[in-house]
């Protein structure tokens, strides 16, 4: 597999962490048809060894994309999950050979479901920050993105204005 | 010996050696087919009491030695899970730190547990680390693989490692709070999905006796 060279590849091209940066309002990039909107992470207890990502990405073409790596300055690794708890058994799978975005499509990453999982952290992520990452299309190609730290046991981006109904 | 007789000496050999082997085939198929493929399944106690709970000797993120009886005299929540999850473990102890506050001066007669069921990773050190971000009331358990698995059977907890990229693995296991009494009798279980005022309702009443 060519994923965990990209990955590689990418971290060491990807940016920096700018912490207690402003939050700004509700963001989005865009790269050919693919449109990623508000990126954000959840701030990790102390000694923690990997973080949740979560973000809403559209395909506004007509051709089906994968979000097939990714990466961040904090992070080894990138990876995509899939989280369920079913009769109180909570289970994590990894989402092999890509996430597919069909023709239209939103697929959203959010706590309790599909999420991104930031690994091997090199650092803990404080509520706040803002942590510079990169994600990879298989068409729409590289996307730089910036993701915003809400709280430990966040449901939503910090910018959102749900966010305040969690605490 | 006559020829004949040695013939129908191996002839009933022949026979005992049949009927063993269709015996063993026999058994084989009846343990698959009828009793469910392996021993996957819970094991279900039909006592009135569920047995849930039960003594265990694990060492908390201090580094000291604990047992069932080291939290009894008071109700405790326990709670399964390791660090190296994302998501339902660090979202059940920041709940479990926001139920101590709301619980006020009544948290105080409360014990809040959190038990590895990866201690190959989770060290009591580590522990120690990842509860400085939390209550500091909840106390973290781990041990050597034996006694958590060992503790887990008497909470009948499931837990099991799933590799993932590179040498990596996660774990699967039962993300329920098993909340017990003072004497460590199973009270209630508070779901991952529950609401907060549900969950508060279990604990002020474990609290009330």
């Amino acid at each position: 597999m060519t994923k965990p060279f990209l990955a590689a590849l990418i971290s060491t091209l990807a940016i920096g962490i700018m912490p207690g940066a402003m939050a700004q309002p509700s963001e989005s990039y865009r790269a050919g048809s693919i449109v990623v909107e508000t990126p954000w992470a959840r701030a990790t207890p102390g000694g923690a060894t990997v973080a949740g990502g979560y973000m809403r990405i559209t395909n506004t073409g007509s051709e089906p994309d994968r979000l097939v790596a990714g990466s961040s300055v904090i992070a080894e690794r990138f990876e995509v999950h899939r989280s369920t708890v079913v009769d109180g058994v909570a289970r994590m799978e990894p989402v092999t050979g890509g996430l597919e975005i069909r023709p239209g499509q939103t697929v959203e990453l959010k706590p309790g479901t599909m999420h991104a999982m930031l690994v091997n952290l090199r650092q803990g992520l404080k509520q706040g920050d803002t942590v510079a990452g990169m994600l990879v299309f298989e068409k729409a190609g590289v996307l730089k993105i910036k993701y915003h730290v809400a709280g430990i046991g966040a449901q939503a981006s910090p910018e959102a204005p749900s966010a305040h109904g969690n605490h | 010996m006559s020829a004949l007789k040695i013939i129908r000496w191996a002839a009933w050999a022949l026979v005992v050696v049949a009927l063993f082997g269709f015996g063993a085939i026999a058994l084989g198929w009846i343990q698959v087919e009828k009793l469910g493929r392996g021993n996957r399944q819970p094991v279900v106690t039909t006592s009135g009491v569920p047995a849930i709970g039960g003594p265990f000797s694990l060492v908390n993120h201090h580094g000291e030695r604990v047992s069932q009886d080291t939290f009894k005299g008071k109700p405790t929540a326990y709670f399964f899970g390791f660090t190296h999850c994302p998501e339902v473990c660090p979202t059940t102890l920041f709940e479990m730190t926001q139920h101590l506050k709301t619980l006020g001066p009544d948290a105080e007669r409360l014990n809040v547990v959190f038990v590895t069921v990866d201690p190959e990773r989770d060290t009591p050190d580590l522990l120690k680390t990842y509860l400085e971000s939390f209550d500091p009331r909840i106390v973290a358990l781990t041990g050597t693989p034996e006694e958590v698995a060992s503790a887990a059977k008497a909470f009948r907890i499931s837990y099991r490692k799933v590799p993932t990229e590179g040498d990596n693995y996660t774990m699967d296991h039962s993300s329920s709070v098993i909340v017990t009494d003072a004497n460590g009798e199973l009270l209630s279980l508070i779901d991952y999905h529950e609401d907060e005022a549900s969950a508060l309702a279990k604990l002020r009443r474990a609290i009330q006796g």
